[in-house]
This record gives structure tokens, C-alpha cells and sequence, in this order.
């Protein structure tokens, strides 16, 4: 096994391999993440003011994450005519794959905020989009953080399907493993999506205490 | 574009033999049904055990996430390697692959049950196992399917990719398409499988809304707009 490992980080090539596609896996799902989550925002702030919205936004977002990662992939570049070997295909697909997961908790965190809590704020003359993005926002923060991270751990996982049509992060030492024959190269590249993906997580839950410093502040006063 | 679609998904030589479109989408909701009631049959039990005894919650919980972590294609090509090519190591990775969503269901259909049910059942002088099949998992129904239509989804999108390692079904059309530069033949492909999928999803969510008892549906409605407001 230490063999194994030690020949084959011991070739250069092998070594560009695992770094090129490492970084290609990050960006392939930290950017998704990022537009995903810009795009729930306004949609899950319409649901919730707009009820005849929410049923079309909760519906839409649950045909979205039922369609295969492989068929939106292949479907994306039809629709809005990008060439089909594209990274921005996956991009897209894996931000609708996100928005869709996080329009709910959006929806929920926001519905959660307590009235009195907006009332106080309307008091103290926060006007709507002010009392949203200082008040609201930052309340719903945990519920939100807890949908981030699902949806982090999802987009590193799916990236690699990706590979199939030629993009794929990771993904690519599984295809190469695949036709090469080589076990241990499959094996390097799950262990490498497992530890982006652990070491996504711990960098959000790291985030979510910076952004909730009362929820420590509480924590303190009831101990 | 669309034309070459229509035409492709109307062409009556692409619906006949056995590569032609009815084999091939039954071949997959057949990879999908066997691989997701195995799963069932292992997962459900486990799930019921460990949210009835709490013991081996921690794993679950852990587990369950690793495994949601792990990419599909990697553990699907990494199988077939390992054990050989053809249909029992492909399936074998979709029923890896289908287990946690379905046990971390089970276990908190079991966990979310009321307290006070449950008490009110001990009250009754009802048994552990007569708690168990009369109260704790009518109330779970709603989770446990709520997992099982997760694990579908998981397996549709799976079974497509597995398609690389040799497996039949709508991935098989799609990888051919592929091969031979045909996007009308992928689309038409990526465009089954997502009706397959959208389809099996909807099929589920009856099958649940039939099982699950009245009571339980009722309990969650007024919870759901008491006063508390959520």
C-alpha cells in the first residue's frame, strides 16, 4: 500500500494530474455554490412575500433536483447552445442543483425569523431591503448554513459525472483509472473528494461561528 | 436542434429491438427497483433498530454523510475493477450508494416520533415490539419514504452513469450517442431519464401518500398550523 502510494505520487505527471484536477474540482463546485446561493436568495425571498410564487419556485426547484446530473449536462449546452465539452455546462448545471436545494432553507429560515423581531426593526426605522439584508438575513444565517453545507457536499460528489462529457475535476482519475485499469488511482481519486469535501465543511462551519457571534454570546449566558 | 430531437425520439427504429428506447428504459427501472428494494431490505431494518435502541446513532449520522460524500463514478468504476465487469458489481455500487438515504431516513422517522405518542403507548401497557409496529413506524412512514424517494433519485442518476462501466439502460443510449458525436441522441436519452426520473418520483410520493396512515397526516397538519407557526 505505502508502495503503491509512494510510487505513484512519485511521478511528476501523476502529481499534475491530482493538483490540475483538484483545483478544477474546486472551482467546479465552490463557484456553483456561490451563484446557487445568490440565485436562492431573491427566489426564496419572493416565495416567501408572494405565495402564489412559492408554489411555482418550490415545484420548479424539486423537478430541477430530480433530473440526472449526466442529463443536465448534456441537456444545458441544447438549450442555451454552449459547445457540449464545456466547463461552464457543469457550472450551470451544478448552480441550478444548488439553488434548487437551497430555496427551501431559504424560505424556511426567513418564515422563521420571529415578528417581533422584524416589528422592532420596522420601529427603529429599518427600511425593507436595510431590515432584510441587517435583520433577517443574518438570523435565518444557521438554518441557511446548514443547507450550504449539504449542498457543498453534494456539488463536490456530482462534479465528477462530469467527466464524462470531459470535465470533471477529480472525476478524471476515475474515467483514466477506469481505462487504464488502475485501482489505485480510483482510490486516490475518492479520498481526494472525500477530504475537499470535509475540508469544505469544516471552512463553512468555521464561517457560520464568525457570522453568528450571539449564537456563542447565548450559549455563555445559559451555561 | 429541437427538430433533430423530435426527430430522433419520433424515428420508429429507435423504439424497437433491444437497444431500442422500451428495453432500455425498462432495463432501467428495473436496475433502479431491484437495487433500491435491496437497499430497503437492508437499511430499513438497521434504521428501525438504531433509532428504536439509540444505540449506533453516532455512526449513522457519520457514516451516512461520508457516503453521501462519495462520488458515484469513483465507487461505481472502482467496484467493477475490483470485481470484475458486468451487472452484479455496477449494482452493487447503486445499492451502496442507496443505503444512507433510506437508514438516515428510517432512523429519523423513528427519532422524530412524538415523545408523548410513545409515552402515551408505555401508558397503554403497549410492549417494546407493540410500540414499535403501532406506533413508532406508522409515525415514521412519512421519513422512511421521504428517504426512499432520495435514494431514487440517487440510483436514476447512478444507473445513467454506471452506463460507463458496461451497465444497460437509458445511460447506455446517452454514452452511445456520445461516442459517435449524436447530440440528438444524447438529448433524447438525457431527456428519458429525466422523465424517468421526475415519473418514479412522483409514483413514490403517491405510494406514500396511500401508506401513510390518516392519523399520521392529520397529526402533522395541525402541528404544522398551530400557533407556533411552523
Amino acid at each position: 500500500m505505502i508502495e503503491e502510494f509512494a510510487r505513484f505520487f512519485g511521478s511528476p505527471s501523476n502529481r499534475e494530474l491530482v493538483v490540475g484536477s483538484l483545483l478544477e474540482h474546486l472551482y467546479l463546485s465552490l463557484v456553483p455554490l456561490l451563484l446557487g446561493l445568490l440565485l436562492a436568495l431573491p427566489l426564496g425571498r419572493l416565495a416567501q412575500q408572494v405565495t402564489r410564487v412559492r408554489a411555482l419556485v418550490l415545484g420548479a426547484s424539486n423537478v430541477v433536483y430530480t433530473v440526472p446530473s449526466l442529463a443536465l449536462f448534456v441537456l444545458i449546452p441544447g438549450i442555451i447552445g454552449t459547445p457540449l465539452l464545456s466547463s461552464i455546462n457543469v457550472v450551470i448545471a451544478l448552480t441550478l442543483y444548488t439553488a434548487a436545494l437551497l430555496v427551501r432553507p431559504v424560505l424556511d429560515a426567513l418564515v422563521a425569523v420571529p415578528q417581533h423581531v422584524i416589528a422592532a426593526a420596522t420601529a427603529m426605522g429599518y427600511r425593507q431591503g436595510r431590515r432584510f439584508l441587517a435583520v433577517e438575513l443574518p438570523l435565518a444565517v444557521p438554518v441557511l448554513v446548514a443547507g450550504v453545507r449539504v449542498a457543498s457536499v453534494s456539488n463536490i460528489s456530482l462534479v465528477s459525472v462530469g467527466a464524462l462529457v470531459g470535465i470533471g475535476g477529480l472525476g478524471r482519475l476515475f474515467t483514466d483509472g477506469f481505462q487504464r485499469d488502475y485501482l489505485f488511482q480510483i482510490g486516490v481519486g475518492i479520498a481526494f473528494t472525500l477530504l475537499l469535501a470535509l475540508l469544505i465543511d469544516l471552512l463553512l462551519v468555521a464561517v457560520w461561528r464568525r457570522l453568528t457571534p450571539w449564537a456563542r454570546a447565548g450559549q455563555v449566558s445559559a451555561a | 436542434m429541437i427538430g433533430e430531437i423530435v426527430a430522433w425520439l419520433t424515428d420508429p427504429e429507435n423504439w424497437s429491438g433491444s437497444g431500442g428506447v422500451p428495453m432500455q428504459m425498462l432495463l432501467h427501472l428495473y436496475y433502479c427497483v431491484v437495487s433500491v428494494a435491496v437497499a430497503a431490505v437492508i437499511a430499513v431494518p438497521l434504521g428501525l433498530y438504531i433509532g428504536h435502541t439509540g444505540r449506533g446513532a453516532v455512526f449513522v449520522v457519520g457514516v451516512g454523510n461520508a457516503i453521501r460524500a462519495l462520488p458515484t463514478l469513483g465507487v461505481v468504476t472502482l467496484l467493477v475493477l475490483f470485481l470484475g465487469v458486468g451487472e452484479v458489481p455496477a449494482l452493487a455500487g447503486l445499492v451502496v450508494l442507496a443505503i444512507p438515504a433510506i437508514l438516515s431516513g428510517t432512523y429519523a422517522g423513528i427519532r422524530n416520533v412524538p415523545a408523548e405518542a410513545v409515552d402515551a403507548a408505555r401508558g397503554m401497557g403497549m410492549t417494546g415490539r407493540q410500540r414499535l409496529l403501532g406506533v413508532e413506524i406508522p409515525n415514521a412512514l412519512p421519513l422512511v419514504f421521504g428517504g426512499v424517494r432520495s435514494a431514487m433519485l440517487q440510483v436514476v442518476a447512478t444507473a445513467t452513469v454506471a452506463a460507463y462501466v458496461g451497465l444497460g439502460g437509458l445511460g447506455r443510449t446517452l454514452l452511445d450517442g456520445l461516442k459517435v458525436s449524436d447530440y440528438a441522441q444524447m438529448a433524447a436519452a438525457a431527456i428519458l431519464v429525466a422523465t424517468l426520473a421526475v415519473v418514479l418520483d412522483a409514483v413514490l410520493a403517491g405510494l406514500s401518500r396511500a401508506f401513510v396512515p390518516r392519523g399520521v397526516v392529520l397529526a402533522a397538519q395541525t402541528t404544522a398550523a398551530g400557533p407556533t407557526e411552523r
